[in-house]
């Protein structure tokens, strides 16, 4: 794309600056989007869950517009800095967390090739990058000048930095049995149908996809780890000085991790931007269209890149659903379930999982289906092929 | 036993006992029987800590780093402090060793008022002490004045008091289980504990046109007697309202995560319960079969004769299995936060039980309700006291008389003044975010501790 553009530009340089220009727009525009419907789905989510209706009339009977009538109303708020506060660290504190949230989508593929920054250690900078929006909280905490506030702050820093251990090492999992640490060649890998997906590999991968969403959870701050945020105690924790815009920019930067970690469990374990069965590629053998013509692979990466987007939402959306339902841990009830579940179980899955590569090295699912079941492949992506039979020859 | 170390400007924080400047000594503040909390910090689903009052020699744990005691103050504007309460916390990092709370925001003159206006009149006065149980106070109250007086209610008005009264203390429980709920984290209990609420409030609006300050039973009677076709929407109410009462067995009682909030804090032995004069479910959670609906006065347990009911609370450790109740789960013990709450949940079944009876009894009985005693009626030069059973607790009622129609003196004896005053025993020892959780099983009311 960068060597089409500078053949117009007649500069690299600036093509290349072009082109991550656009790059990032599109990120930070589904991932605003996104966040901006999130807000409406936790609203209606909610609703529904204790027999309310939720937003029925900005925007229709379903409310679609009430985002923009929250976010104008959050615009539109008496920008209010304590006086006991560090003025500069107030301000600068929710732009912290959100650049961390936000930095995390650049290296998260949404179709095969379609990342704004393929690295070779992709998975490995997502989790790095999530880590820093503690230091946000943290910031926002101490800055307050409120006790209320720094009691919420350390109580974070404390869970999330705890919780990115079991989080880091249940992730490792499926890293490992697809033997690369590039999201883009773990996606391609769980091409086919949902029986390809890493989640569905072996009962350690199982396993560990529960404490990965257990962890994410947790280390999004979301119910039922939400102390930092705990309304009934400490009023909003280390939010409780912010309002208006500021407030607003804490909150995307949650919903944006949120989506993050979601997306990441989607790379992972659930197949990617792989739809439950092959059905790009029977669509295309039966109406007779070549795989290998650039519009259908666009079309079959844009379906991919649907789905990679519903799974996502979904992910989101379960988390919705746990804090609409389950009561709050305790802070030391949040780290016993950290030390003492989480991290021995994400080493235990670990650890099985490598047995399970070292006893069944091509793949239990190809042993059962034969060599065929890597040959039924979706269309548009010729790096699966490879990487299947390089599953299939031991994934290392 | 001094407490060095402390910086003292936030112990010289101003309250009404400590004049600023004054040298603060630790006894003064945290009296000579206070624990210094349990050495190495919080540890995971431990008990509060052993109370001092128990006559066990205190202890004070030696910390090798010093760290220092923060004040920390929780309302009056509070989310979780059910009212206008002002609880302050003196805690070392996450761990409480010392809650006071300082009450009197709500404070309206009730009993002072009680000495300018008839007896009918002050009706209303108790209506708005606890506010999510106005039948029950201003049942209470009648019946003191009747004790007075001598009057009885003939039958009929009885079980139409019973069957008002048990349906607003399934009101009040549901209001305690569903906030008690949400001061834990969970939203949707609380929902739809309002939900049923709602119903009831329905009820009560058709009765007597008001939705939470009745003023409805009154002195020698009921205002006006039930509308017709109201106890066949009662009975629809209770017939929907039993599944609802499982579904929220299964979202808190039985949840895990609830009872890992519950069980264990609090701990509320029964000696020190009846010393500080808790009572309802508090008492009864720490397994003391005390109700005033079987156990107190006659005037009182006279309402409830011939009903089939069981007085919820552990004898013999077991509680009546009357109904197929969740199980008592492993980490809760007696006297605990979630026995307080698990008793709450239980009598609401029995006043489900009692208000179906009190349907049928009164449909069944002849003559009238009973006639509200005129506002001209002279009290005679006497004095009456009762006790009765509120969802609270023992709420009791003194009337004393001097040959006119206004009170000489009208004291409320509050039930949530006496359980709330217990407090600070429950509290020491246990985290910061365990106070809502001990505070939300004492269910206390504002309106009642302050009057």
């Amino acid at each position: 794309m960068v060597d089409f553009l500078a053949q117009y530009l007649g500069s690299v340089w600036l093509a290349g600056t072009l082109w991550a220009l656009v790059q990032v727009v599109l990120v930070l525009t589904v991932v605003m989007i996104s966040v901006a419907f999130f807000t409406w789905l936790e609203r209606k989510e909610s609703a529904r869950i204790q027999d309310r209706l939720g937003p029925t009339r900005v925007g229709g009977r379903f409310g679609w517009l009430q985002p923009v009538a929250d976010g104008l109303k959050l615009l539109m708020k008496e920008d209010l800095i304590p006086a006991a506060a560090d003025r500069v660290l107030f301000r600068a504190a929710p732009y912290v967390s959100f650049c961390a949230a936000f930095t995390v989508f650049v290296a998260l593929p949404v179709a095969s090739g379609w990342v704004a920054l393929r690295l070779d250690a992709g998975v490995f900078f997502v989790l790095a990058v999530a880590g820093l929006e503690v230091l946000g909280v943290v910031l926002a905490g101490y800055a307050s000048g409120s006790k209320w506030s720094l009691f919420g702050a350390m109580r974070e820093a404390a869970q999330v930095v705890s919780y990115e251990v079991p989080l880091a090492l249940s992730a490792v999992v499926p890293v490992m049995v697809a033997g690369s640490i590039d999201p883009v060649t773990i996606g391609d890998l769980q091409a086919g149908g949902f029986w390809n997906w890493l989640v569905f590999h072996d009962p350690f991968t199982f396993a560990a996809f529960f404490v990965y969403f257990t962890c994410a959870v947790a280390s999004v701050n979301r119910a039922p780890f939400d102390l930092p945020e705990a309304e009934s105690e400490l009023v909003a924790g280390f939010m409780t000085e912010y309002s208006g815009f500021r407030w607003s920019v804490f909150f995307m930067a949650e919903y944006a991790s949120m989506l993050a970690v979601s997306f990441l469990a989607a790379i992972l374990f659930l197949g990617a931007w792989h739809g439950p069965l092959p059905l790009v590629a029977g669509v295309y053998a039966v109406l007779g269209i070549p795989a290998g013509h650039p519009l259908a692979i666009f079309v079959a990466q844009l379906a991919g890149a649907g789905v990679f987007l519903v799974k996502g939402y979904l992910g989101v959306a379960t988390m919705i659903w746990l804090r609409w339902t389950l009561p709050r841990l305790r802070i030391d009830q949040v780290m016993t379930m950290c030390l003492k579940y989480c991290l021995p179980l994400s080493a235990a899955m670990f650890l099985g999982a490598a047995v399970w590569l070292y006893a069944f090295p091509a793949g239990v699912t190809s042993q059962l289906l034969g060599p065929g079941a890597a040959a039924t492949e979706a269309a548009g992506s010729p790096p699966a092929v490879a990487g299947r039979t390089a599953l299939a020859e031991g994934g290392r | 036993m001094a407490l060095e170390g402390a910086s003292t400007d936030v112990r010289r924080a101003p309250s009404p006992e400590v004049p600023l400047g004054a040298e603060v000594r630790s006894e003064t503040i945290a009296g000579p029987q206070a624990t210094v909390g349990q050495a190495g910090g919080p540890e995971a689903d431990r008990p509060s800590a052993p109370l001092a009052s128990q006559g066990k020699p205190v202890e004070v744990a030696e910390f090798d780093v010093r760290t220092d005691e923060i004040l920390v103050n929780m309302g009056p504007q509070h989310p979780s402090t059910h009212g206008v309460l002002r609880l302050v916390l003196r805690t070392d990092g996450e761990v409480v060793l010392e809650v006071t709370p300082h009450i009197g925001y709500l404070h309206r003159c009730a009993e002072k008022i009680g000495e300018n206006v008839t007896a009918r009149q002050w009706i209303p006065y108790t209506d708005r002490m606890d506010y999510l149980a106005g039948m029950n106070m201003n049942l209470g109250f009648a019946l003191a004045v009747e004790k007075l007086l001598q009057i009885e209610v003939p039958e009929k008005g009885r079980h139409l008091r019973v069957l008002i009264a048990e349906l607003n203390r399934i009101a009040s429980h549901l209001v305690a289980a569903g906030t008690y709920g949400l001061d834990l984290g969970s939203f949707t209990p609380f929902m739809y504990c309002f939900r049923e609420r709602e119903r009831i409030l329905d009820l009560f609006e058709l009765v007597c046109g008001a939705r939470l300050t009745y003023s409805y039973i009154t002195v020698g009677g009921v205002t006006a007697d039930l509308p017709p076709g109201w106890l066949q929407k009662c009975e629809s109410f209770l017939d929907q309202f039993e599944p609802v009462i499982d579904e929220l067995h299964v979202l808190l009682t039985s949840q895990a995560v609830f009872i890992r909030r519950t069980a264990g804090i609090g701990i509320l032995p029964a000696e020190t319960a009846i010393q500080y004069g808790c009572s309802g479910p508090v008492l009864r959670g720490s397994g003391v079969n005390w109700d005033l609906r079987r156990d107190g006065e006659p005037i009182y347990t006279r309402m409830y004769e011939g009903y089939r009911w069981e007085v919820i609370a552990q004898t013999d450790g077991r509680y009546p299995q009357d109904h197929p109740y969740p199980p008592v789960p492993k980490g809760a013990v007696l006297g605990d936060s979630w026995h307080r709450f698990y008793v709450r949940m239980l009598e609401v079944v029995q006043s489900v039980g009692l208000v179906r009876q009190a349907i049928e009894k009164y449909s069944r009985a002849r003559g009238p309700v009973g006639e509200p005693i005129k506002q001209s009626q002279k009290l005679p030069k006497a004095e009456a006291y009762l006790e009765t059973e509120a969802p609270k607790g023992q709420m009791g009622f003194l009337v004393v008389g001097d040959g006119t129609p206004v009170p000489r003196r009208c004291r409320a004896r509050s039930s949530s003044f006496c359980n709330l005053s217990v407090l600070s025993e429950l509290c020491r020892g246990c985290l910061v975010a365990d106070v809502p959780a001990i505070l939300g099983s004492l269910d206390i009311v504002l309106g009642e501790v302050d009057r």
